[in-house]
Parts: structure tokens; C-alpha cells; sequence
């Protein structure tokens, strides 16, 4: 059976040598003990711990596994979506000819496992107006002839998605100054940039100037109103107020009037460039020049020439604003409403987090009722969040906000301010979500605080809130920073209870802009996460959104990541400074 | 004032007092055989948890008090901790208070600044003096009581903060702002405590980069910042080596004659050589408090000697 251990039992020697006395008879009874020293076993396998090393680096490989394979998927595709791909013309057995861009290639499911399985590609053919598609399956099998044309075109317009097609000539008041490809392209290349800066322009005044003075002519309007409700609608005082709004209403209207037409000219002067394009099938389709946001000849471009597209388009999408139904054009206003509410949501949870913490661990005597607080709380994380979507319209919004209507904003009752969503409620609703994320880092943090600590602090005569103040708190900060981290990952990625309390599709402006009071938390505002949202579940053209889902949703962990990097440089700064090595 | 004895107990303890611990000294089997019947009767009555009267000499009592505790009784729920302890705390002196462990020698320096009010479980019964002025009283100001005395723990517990901070940190709960005010008491604490040269380089530093002997000196420096009237020590040196518990001997020496010390310990060499006065604990109960060379050469109790001569404990 089990050999001997090679190890004998080694002689008992003493601990200490023996001496007469009282200590002696200690000595002895201690000696007994030893003397019948059972037979030690060999450490077990388990004792050694090398099956959990391995148990618990495997788990760890397994869920870093499976981040790295999110992580490399949404960089892999969203990375990639700007990359300008060549276009390709295929001519068909049936005579049909398409051109666009590759942007699949499928193994066609077939029963006979052949060898060479038949492929098919899915091209982006653009287009819409005319072929009422924006992609198209091609087998291959049923490919006659396929180039890649150097003349290729590809335009992204303002309106009606992509547009491929070779350049034929360039016309301007309808006479065709440059015919060919390569004079039309040029002429293009040379009035395109001034047309574009006027249409900039026009833009420009419309949204600002025009913007202005409506909005002057609406604030003059509500003060009206605002006289009517208080003193009377037959009032003296309305009919005066009146009076004056009709001449302000007046002055400002031939202000409108004026810029308005500087935007009509603009926009005439732009109407008279058209580039002609022939479609695939050779179609010719006169383009204005002013809706082409940027023209390509991608198969014309070296790699260089690609990555200068590249950068553009990325260039775009961060400081854009979107278009045709989200698939186009850039996300700024979700990206800043995201960077604002996370913000504005940080800057209310923390405080109440750590302050409610401050009073479970600190000030509460503990006992069972604290002990049910707690466990709510901790409970309270498990909440659906769109339970709390729900709580914030029925509480923030129909309530808290049509009460604050009432008071301020009666004159442009029934048209609700406060009493909808708005940035503020969806802030106030995720703060309310990750408040038990704060609460409970918070406690531990502050739970792990020596007590030796606050015992010094009050031995020198400190009250319990300076204590707090000068020994708890900054103690804590590391942890409680931790916390934070958390929350703001928690609420930057959430979507559900934003839908009902204030994120939509597309939102007309941004919170925050140059009219006083410069912060319009009221406003509705877009969320990067709901984006993703609208952008992969109710687009019409899914397949050309599918590709900005995966470049949102980096850009959103990009946003998330920065975020916290912030955070944890603070935590790091706090760290040093009070030299705790743990980071 | 100050008592003719001081002086030499603290010159005669510190060069033979090893020795005179480790031999039992001639007199006192005869002292012991005399005592030997009241002393069992002592420890039997603590068992029955009877009152005992404890034996505190005339010294004791001559002594100019800072500190008077009076019939002092300490629960924590159930369990009492302290039974009817009285004893004065003679000014400008150093009383050690020794004791088996678990005795309640903690717990009676942490009643001294009221710390065991932190304890939701304690309850107290008695009172104790500073100056004249309760400490356990229905309108006593707690705050304004501890800022009167220093407290130094077992294991060092400087602030999260720097060793500039924790020193000045009790001049910074009152308010303090004067930069000049602060940076002399900063010096003159660190100084006493024996810290100033190792430390004047690097007080924006943290305090938690110090070893801990360090920190055991700018604790100390930090309890003698606000100048207590009463300074508590709990086993100030038990964590540290024989190099920094000698530095704490000599600063508690010099401290001698501007603080009142109540020092708590489990060295009776400790206590021998730093100590003016001790009394010894036995159970929560007070058994005997006397001057150190009278309760280290002949005690009146057998259960002191017992315990001095490392007999039971
Ligand atoms: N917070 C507490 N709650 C309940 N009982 C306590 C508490 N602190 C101390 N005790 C009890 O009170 C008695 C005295 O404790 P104390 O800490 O004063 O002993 P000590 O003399 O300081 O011992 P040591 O020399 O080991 O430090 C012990 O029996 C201990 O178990
Ligand atoms: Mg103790």
C-alpha cells in the first residue's frame, strides 16, 4: 500500500529546556503532548492549491476571452465602416448592369456540399430615387463581366442616401460647360468648395440669425401672454403690451425679411451648378452641386488618398450633424447630449450617494432597521431600468415638471417646458439608478476606514463632523471615486429609461447654446445609446446602418472609457495623496 | 509640591531594576508570609464579586491630584469591566497602570477622555475629576474635555494626511490659521517627541510613508500639541523595537514635569524605569497604587508581588 513517507518523524526535542520549579511541571505536560506526535500525512494535492491557480486563471482567461471578442468585433466593424471601398461595375448574363460598393460576400447555402461553393455579393448600389433600393444581392453565377471603372463616383448627398455613377458633364444655368469625364469632374472639383460655403453660409443665417430673432419675437410673445394671465385679457395693460409686440413683431419681420432673402440668393446662386452623372445603366441624372456633401473617385485614390476620405468622414461623424434618418452624417448632438447628462447625472448622484452613505455608516445607530435600509438599497440596483424610466415620467416629468410649469412657464402653457422630458429629468432619473451603485461603494469605502482613526481624531477633540470631514472623507475618497467610476458606466451605457424621459431620434437643438441662459435643460436631447437603438432597430435602410452601429457603439465605450479614465485620475491624485499604495 | 521621592525612584529604577525584578528580593517572603491570609481572601472575594478595599499608600494620597477617579464602575451590556476604581492621577507625574491582559487597563484610560462613549453597549457609574471638574456630569462638553488631554493608542494611527497636519491637527480642529502659530508648535512637538530631525525634511509628506516607530513619535507629538493637562498612553511601545522604545522611555522622561502621564503597560521594566507612580489592576478591580519603588520592592498585597515577580498574569 502507501510506502512510508521518505521524511521520518524527526526526534522530539523540547521547545525549551526543561527547568526545575513550577516551570517544570509545565515543561512536562508539554513534553506528553509532543511524545505522542501522531503520523503526519503528505499534503494533499489540494492542499497545494495548484488545481485552483489553474481553476481560477481559467475563469479569468474565459471572461477576458469573451471581452477581448466584444471588444475586437466593434472595433473590427467600426473601424472599418468609414474605409471608402472601391466601386464595382458588373454587367449581368440578363444585361442588367450594377455598380456600387462591395460590401459582403456570402456563401450561397446550398444541399450539395460542393467544393467551390457559389458566392454572392451585396452590393451598395445607391441610387434610391431612381432604382427605389439602396443595396442589391448579386450571385455570382449570374456575373457576366466585372471592372472597377476609374471614374467611378460615388456622392453622399444631403438627401436620398449615395449616389453612384460616372461623371458626364457639368452644366451650369442648364448649359453644359464641361462634357467628359475628366472636365466634368474637374469643373466639379473647382466650384464644388465655394458652393458649399455658400450653402454653409445660408445655413448659418437661417439657423442663427433667423433663430434669433425668432426666438425674440416668442419671448416677446409669451411676456404678452404672461400680461393678458395676470391682469386681464381686456385689460389696458394687454392691449398696450399688445401694441408694443405688434411694432416689435413688425421690426422684427423686415430683419426676417432681410435675411431671408440674403438665404434666397445664396440658395439661387447655388441652384445654378449641376454635375451630370450616368447611372449604371447609363442613365443621365443632372445632381446639384450644393447637396453633394463629398464626392469620391475612390478606385482613382491611392491608399493615401483613402485614409484622407477616411479621416473626413470620421471628421464628419464626431462633429456632424446627422442626417437622412440617422444614417448619415455625424452624431455631435449625441455625443454631447451623452458627455451632459452623464455629467449633470454625476453631479447630482454623488453628492446624495455619499451623503446617504455618510448617514448609514456614520451617523445611523446600526441595527436592524439600517440593516433593511441597506438591503433595499442594495436591492434597489436590481430594478429594471425601465421601471425607473417610468418612475422618472410619472414623478420628474408629469409632476415635479407640470408643477414647474404651472409657476414659470404659464404663458406658454399648454405647450409643456418643464412638464416633458428634457435632459434634466433623464439626468435626475439615471442619477436615481446608479444611486445605489454610490451608496454602496460609498459605505464600504467608508467602512474600511480604521477605526483607530476616527478614535485618534476624536481623542485630539475633534466633533464628529470634523472627523468626517478631515479623516473619513478623504480617506474614502479613493473608493468612494470608485463608485463613481461605476455609476458613470452604468449610466452612460443605459438606453431604456432614457427613451421615456427625454432622448429621441433627433433632436432640433442642442441643451446648451449662446442665448441666455445658455443651459436649456428642459430640452430634449440625443443619447449615443439610443442612437445605436434607432439607428440598428428603425432604420429603413438597416443595411447601411447596420456598419454606424458598430462605429456609435465604439464611440460610446470611447466616451465611457474617457470618462472614467477622468475619474480615475482622480482617484489616482487622491491615492497619492494620502499615500495609500492600493490603486 | 512635587514629592521627595521622585527623583530617586526614577535614578534607582532604571540602573538595577532588572535585576531587583528577576531575584525575589529577602523581604518578601517575610511581607508575603504576613499578607498571605488577607491576599487569598482578596482574590476570593473578587470571585464572589464582593467590593474590595484597595490598598492605595499615603503617597498616593499626599500627591497634588489632576486627575481624581472616583468609585468608577464600567459595564459593556452585561459584563462589567470596571468595579468601584478610585485613583488619583498625581500632577506632573508618570503613574503606569499595569495589570494581567484583559484586566481593564484600556478600558480605563479610554474612560479617562470619555472614548468609550463610541461603545453604543457601555454604560458608567461614578465619576472622575480634572482639575476639579467632572468628567462624567449631565453637562459636560465632551469635545471641549478631550481637547483638555492627549491620548496616544497601542498601534500608531496617524491621519491620513501629512506628518505637518497630523501634528498641528488639534490646533486645526479650533480653528487655527496662523501659519507661524502652527509651524512653532509643529516644531516644538516634533521636537519633544524626539521626531524633528528625522522628519523636518519632509513634513509636506504623507504621514503614512513614516515606519512605524515614527509614527508612534509624531502620535505622541500630536497628543502634546494642544499642551493636555493629562496625557494617556496605551502600551505606547508595544509595537516597537528596543531602539524606539527607548527614545518613547526618554521623551516620557522628559515629558515628566510638564505633563501629567497616565501610561499604560505590560513591561514592569517599562513601568520600573518610566514610572513615578503605579497601580495595579487585577480583574477591573483597583488591588493596590502606590510609588513604583514601593510597589516593585515591597508591595502590600501578595497578589502585586505575584504579579511583579511574573508569578500569575
Ligand atoms: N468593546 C468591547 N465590548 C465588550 N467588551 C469589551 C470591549 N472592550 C473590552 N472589553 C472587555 O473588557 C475587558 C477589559 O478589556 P481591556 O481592553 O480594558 O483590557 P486590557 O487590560 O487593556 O488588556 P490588554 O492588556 O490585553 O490590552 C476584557 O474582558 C474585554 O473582553
Ligand atoms: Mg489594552
Amino acid at each position: 500500500m502507501v510506502t512510508p513517507p521518505p521524511v521520518t518523524p524527526r526526534p522530539v526535542v523540547p521547545t525549551r529546556p526543561a527547568s526545575g520549579g513550577a516551570a517544570g511541571g509545565r515543561e512536562g505536560s508539554t513534553a506528553s503532548i509532543t511524545g505522542t506526535r501522531r503520523e503526519r500525512r503528505r499534503t494533499s494535492l489540494f492542499a497545494h492549491g495548484e488545481p485552483m491557480v489553474w481553476v481560477a486563471g481559467g475563469s479569468l482567461c474565459l471572461a477576458l476571452l469573451m471581452i477581448a471578442g466584444l471588444i475586437v468585433l466593434v472595433m473590427s466593424q467600426g473601424f472599418a465602416s468609414f474605409w471608402p471601398g472601391a466601386i464595382t461595375r458588373a454587367v449581368l448574363d440578363d444585361g442588367t448592369v450594377v455598380m456600387g460598393e462591395i460590401t459582403r460576400v456570402e456563401s450561397v447555402a446550398d444541399a450539395g456540399a460542393a467544393e467551390d461553393p457559389p458566392q454572392r455579393r451585396l452590393l451598395r448600389t445607391g441610387n434610391f430615387e431612381i432604382t427605389q433600393e439602396h443595396f442589391r444581392w448579386v450571385d455570382d453565377s449570374e456575373i457576366a463581366s466585372i471592372e472597377t471603372p476609374e471614374d467611378a463616383v460615388l456622392l453622399e448627398r444631403l438627401a436620398w442616401g449615395r449616389f453612384y455613377g460616372l461623371p458626364v458633364a457639368f452644366e451650369i444655368d442648364g448649359g453644359i460647360v464641361a462634357e467628359g469625364p475628366e472636365a466634368a469632374w474637374a469643373s466639379f472639383q473647382q466650384h464644388h468648395g465655394e458652393v458649399r460655403d455658400r450653402w454653409d453660409e445660408a445655413r448659418h443665417l437661417e439657423h442663427g440669425e433667423i433663430g434669433a430673432v425668432n426666438a425674440a419675437i416668442e419671448r416677446r410673445r409669451l411676456a404678452t401672454r404672461q400680461v393678458g394671465l395676470d391682469s386681464g385679457f381686456g385689460s389696458p395693460e394687454y392691449a398696450a403690451a399688445q401694441g408694443s409686440f405688434a411694432k416689435l413683431d413688425a421690426e422684427q419681420q423686415l430683419i426676417y425679411d432681410e435675411i431671408q432673402g440674403r438665404v434666397m440668393a445664396l440658395d439661387a446662386e447655388n441652384d445654378r451648378y449641376r454635375l451630370v452623372l450616368a447611372t449604371a445603366t447609363g442613365h443621365r441624372t443632372p445632381i446639384e452641386v450644393a447637396s453633394v456633401v463629398r464626392a469620391v473617385q475612390p478606385n482613382a485614390l491611392g491608399t493615401l488618398g483613402r485614409a484622407g476620405v477616411y479621416v473626413a468622414r470620421w471628421y464628419e461623424y464626431l462633429t456632424g450633424e446627422p442626417r437622412e434618418a440617422n444614417s448619415e452624417g455625424g452624431v455631435f448632438p449625441a455625443i454631447f447630449g451623452t458627455v451632459l447628462m452623464t455629467m449633470i447625472m454625476t453631479l447630482f448622484v454623488v453628492p446624495f450617494g455619499v451623503l446617504a452613505a455618510l448617514y448609514l455608516r456614520e451617523y445611523a445607530k446600526q441595527g436592524v432597521l439600517v440593516s433593511a435600509v441597506r438591503i433595499a438599497v442594495n436591492n434597489l440596483a436590481g430594478v429594471p431600468s425601465i421601471v425607473f424610466g417610468v418612475f422618472g415620467l410619472g414623478f420628474f416629468c408629469s409632476i415635479i415638471g407640470a408643477s414647474l410649469d404651472q409657476v414659470l412657464f404659464e404663458s406658454s402653457l399648454p405647450s409643456p417646458t418643464f412638464g416633458t422630458g428634457g435632459i434634466l429629468w433623464a439626468s435626475l432619473t439615471l442619477a436615481l439608478l446608479t444611486l445605489p451603485v454610490v451608496i454602496v461603494a460609498t459605505e464600504e469605502a467608508l467602512a474600511a476606514v480604521p477605526n483607530s482613526m476616527r478614535e485618534g481624531s476624536y481623542a485630539c477633540g475633534a466633533s464628529k463632523w470634523q472627523t468626517i470631514k478631515r479623516i473619513v472623507l478623504p480617506k474614502a475618497a479613493p473608493g468612494i471615486m470608485t463608485g463613481v467610476v461605476l455609476a458613470i458606466a452604468r449610466g452612460a451605457g443605459e438606453v431604456a429609461p432614457l427613451m421615456l424621459v427625454g432622448a429621441v431620434k433627433l433632436a432640433p437643438e442642442l441643451p446648451f447654446d449662446t442665448t441666455a441662459p445658455f443651459f436649456h435643460l428642459e430640452r430634449s436631447f440625443m443619447h449615443l445609446g439610443f442612437h445605436i437603438y434607432d439607428l440598428g432597430f428603425q432604420s429603413q435602410n438597416s443595411e447601411a446602418a447596420k456598419p454606424m452601429v458598430f462605429t456609435t457603439t465604439l464611440l460610446l465605450i470611447g466616451i465611457v472609457v474617457m470618462l472614467n479614465i477622468g475619474a480615475i485620475t482622480i482617484r489616482t491624485r487622491l491615492n497619492k495623496r494620502f499615500g495609500n499604495a492600493r490603486i | 509640591m512635587t514629592p521627595p521621592t521622585q527623583t530617586p525612584v526614577a535614578s534607582d529604577a532604571t540602573a538595577p531594576g532588572p535585576a531587583r525584578l528577576a531575584t525575589p528580593k529577602p523581604g518578601a517572603s517575610l511581607g508575603g508570609d504576613s499578607n498571605a491570609p488577607r491576599s487569598a481572601s482578596v482574590i476570593d472575594s473578587i470571585g464572589r464579586k464582593e467590593f474590595v478595599e484597595p490598598d492605595i499608600h499615603d503617597e498616593m494620597h499626599a500627591a497634588d491630584a489632576v486627575l481624581e477617579i472616583q468609585d468608577f464602575c464600567l459595564h459593556y451590556g452585561e459584563a462589567q469591566a470596571l468595579f468601584n476604581v478610585s485613583l488619583t492621577l498625581p500632577r506632573h507625574q508618570v503613574t503606569a497602570l499595569i495589570g494581567p491582559s484583559g484586566c481593564g487597563k484600556s478600558t480605563l484610560l479610554r474612560s479617562v477622555n470619555r472614548l468609550n462613549d463610541l461603545i453604543d453597549s457601555v454604560t458608567t457609574s461614578g465619576d472622575m475629576r480634572l482639575e476639579g471638574d467632572s468628567i462624567y456630569g449631565p453637562a459636560v462638553d465632551v469635545i471641549e474635555l478631550r481637547k483638555r488631554m492627549g491620548m496616544v493608542f497601542q498601534k500608531p494611527n496617524p491621519f491620513p494626511m501629512s506628518i505637518f497636519e497630523n501634528v498641528v491637527y488639534p490646533l486645526r480642529i479650533d480653528g487655527e490659521r496662523n501659519k507661524a502659530v502652527l509651524e512653532e508648535v509643529c516644531e516644538q512637538s516634533l521636537r519633544a517627541a524626539a521626531l524633528w530631525n528625522e522628519a523636518k525634511d519632509r513634513l509636506k509628506d504623507s504621514a503614512l510613508g513614516l515606519s512605524g516607530g515614527q509614527q508612534q513619535r509624531l502620535c505622541i507629538a500630536r497628543a502634546i500639541a494642544a499642551e493636555p493637562e493629562v496625557l494617556l498612553m496605551d502600551e505606547p511601545c508595544s509595537a516597537l523595537d528596543p531602539i524606539a522604545t527607548g527614545r518613547i522611555e526618554d521623551l516620557i522622561d522628559e515629558l515628566r514635569g510638564s505633563y501629567s502621564v497616565l501610561i499604560v503597560t505590560h513591561n514592569m521594566q517599562q513601568a520600573s524605569r518610566t514610572s513615578d507612580f503605579t497601580a495595579f489592576l487585577y480583574r477591573g478591580y483597583l488591588i493596590e497604587a502606590g510609588p513604583t519603588q514601593t510597589i516593585f520592592t515591597q508591595p502590600h498585597r501578595q497578589e502585586t508581588e505575584d504579579y511583579i515577580t511574573g508569578r500569575f498574569g
